[in-house]
């Protein structure tokens, strides 16, 4: 292994293992809060866990909008289309559902199709 | 220093993510969990943007701008339309990660394959296999319930099909393991984009076997694996914020695929190995039995004589878009003084949660939605139950019949009622393919049509007959 390699590889050793606590971590709380979630809800969930997903947007911006090649920004910018219309999509559609759910009989006063 | 405020708007927007989820628990407090998810993501792209490595602007911009001209209105499709939606932004989801992951690799590759160390290496086959597969998977999985013509809605099975996909998995796995060990080697010019090309036809194979009963847990599945691509891309740019994200979602989705199964007593592996169509024409052979018919004037007027009525809603509802009929039978029969409850089953439709969303769309109030496991005590008391466009989910034979492909499945139990109306478009067998016992009991009549035509002629009946009894 040259100097420079084992730099390399020393560096964010360290690192991995912050990544895994975390992950490990916040899958427990993503399991602990998901329980609690309504039955009546796992549809609009879905789509909010879908628009919450699309944080991959950070990645994209970063690999769009850097000092990189042409061509690696432009898989970068695919990439940020596609997230971006996850998060608007999935924002927008679960809240318009939710609207919906109503707790008494009462007739809704307009957005009635 | 701006690395510190970067990290702080990071830390708050896992905050705002897990309060968004946690507010999701009861239906009052959920529209809120939408405001901090948006606060959330809105944070977390603004401290990205400002970051100085950021130095190009106008493609970003304009990627964002194309995406709000496609979300928009894929955010204003029908509610029944709603699983293909899902599907098709866990295909954009497995998209952006499989195309970062080649990015950052190809990256690396030109400029610091000293960058490549196994650890990222790994975390980037793991991203480009999951999201690649997720991409193609959930294509077809919104192809399949959008109904596209050219591919299969039946389960496709063909000889030696698990061996086939294993076999693939195994040469991709290899591939991968080979890259991790030696990234820069002279074939791997070659195995990298072999390993994206086994990605996105596995996602093709994994689907075609699977048929519409199973794509409740298959899109929790798919879901799923969008957000663990989500935190292997966190791995691979060392992004916490992505790890935590992603996590959540992975979370999720697991939990949804978790329920689903057992809600049809079956394993992971038995939904995505299984080919569940395989059994149906086997059964159809057997002795012919006969349905009893009724006319919509005698249910009518049986409806009206209940106290408690139970509406079982199923797939067949959202197909015919007669959830709107269904609200009116049910201020019909309100209006009389009768119960109505609506039984909910937690397969039924094509996503999770399906049936709640088309129904609150109608504007019933979800406190009278009732889970399985809540109506099933009240049964025995209820006088009649409406079985709308649902099949496998009333099916006695999934108590009894051992041979059968849904045998120790939990249902809703129609058959205790004292008396069963169930609508059903045609006299073929439910998507299972199976023969439902139910139809032919003793309390039961069959009234023939499309849910939305027999509800209404029901809600005729009971509107403009009133004077009848």
């Amino acid at each position: 292994m040259t100097p420079h390699e084992a730099a390399a590889a020393a560096a964010p050793a360290a690192d991995i293992w912050s990544q895994l606590f975390v992950f490990v971590l916040a899958s427990f709380i993503g399991l602990g809060v998901i329980r609690r979630v309504s039955r009546l809800l796992y549809t609009p969930l879905m789509s909010i866990t879908n628009a919450i997903s699309a944080i991959a947007v950070v990645g994209s911006i970063i690999v769009t909008g850097a000092d990189y090649p042409p061509t690696i920004r432009l898989l970068g910018a695919v990439a940020l289309f596609a997230s971006m219309t996850n998060i608007v999509s999935g924002f927008l559609i679960t809240d318009r559902m939710l609207k919906m759910f109503k707790s008494d009989g009462k007739p809704s006063e307009g957005g009635h199709k | 220093m701006t690395h510190g405020i970067v990290q702080l708007a990071y830390i708050v927007a896992t905050a705002l993510f897990v309060f968004a989820l946690h507010w999701m628990n009861t239906p009052t407090t959920a529209r809120r969990g939408v405001y901090a998810g948006v606060a959330g993501m809105a944070l977390a792209v603004l401290a990205t943007w400002a970051q100085p490595e950021v130095v190009h602007h106008g493609w970003i911009v304009l990627a964002i701008l194309a995406g709000f001209a496609v979300g928009v209105p894929l955010s204003l499709v029908p509610l029944t339309a709603v699983p293909q939606r899902t599907a098709l932004s866990h295909a954009f989801g497995g998209l952006a990660a499989g195309l970062v992951g080649t990015a950052k690799y190809y990256l690396w590759l030109g400029e610091g394959p000293e960058n490549l160390t196994p650890f990222r290496m790994t975390a980037i086959i793991v991203e480009i296999l999951l999201g690649y597969l997720t991409f193609t998977g959930s294509l077809m999985a919104a192809g399949k319930l959008q109904e596209v013509k050219w591919i299969p809605q039946r389960p496709v099975t063909y000889p030696l099909q698990n061996v086939t996909n294993l076999a693939l998995l195994g040469v991709a796995a290899v591939a991968g393991v080979g890259l991790v060990l030696q990234p820069t080697a002279p074939w791997a010019a070659i195995a990298f984009p072999a390993i994206i090309v086994l990605s996105l036809l596995f996602g093709v194979l994994l689907i075609i076997p699977i048929g519409g009963a199973d794509m409740p847990t298959v899109i929790a599945i798919l879901n799923s694996y969008a957000g663990l691509s989500a935190v292997a891309m966190g791995f691979v740019l060392d992004n916490k914020l992505l790890i935590t994200a992603g996590a959540l979602d992975g979370s999720s989705g697991l939990i949804l695929a978790i329920i689903m199964c057992k809600a049809m007593n079956r394993s992971f592996a038995n939904v995505l190995f299984g080919a569940f169509g395989q059994v149906q024409q086997i059964k159809a052979g057997g002795e012919e039995k006969v349905y009893k018919a009724e006319t919509f004037e005698g249910a009518a007027q049986v409806l009206e004589q209940a106290n408690l009525v139970v509406i079982i809603p199923g797939y067949g509802m959202a197909v015919a878009q007669a959830q709107h009929k269904v609200r009116e039978l049910y201020d019909q029969l309100k209006k009389r003084g009768i119960t109505v409850k609506f039984a909910i089953h937690p397969v039924a439709g094509r996503m999770p949660g399906h049936m709640n969303v088309l129904l609150a769309e109608a504007d019933i109030p979800y406190t009278d939605l009732v889970e399985m496991d809540e109506i099933n005590p009240d049964m025995p008391q209820c006088d009649v139950a409406l079985v709308v466009g649902a099949n496998d989910v009333v099916n006695p034979a999934a108590r009894t019949e051992k041979t059968s492909p849904i045998y120790g499945m939990p249902i809703i139990d129609a058959d205790r009622a004292r008396t069963v109306f169930a609508i059903k478009r045609s006299k073929s067998p439910g998507f299972a393919g199976i023969d439902n016992e139910l139809y032919f009991s003793d309390k039961t009549w069959m009234l023939f049509g499309d849910a939305k035509n027999v509800i209404g002629e029901l809600v005729k009946q009971l509107s403009g007959g009133s004077g009848m009894h």
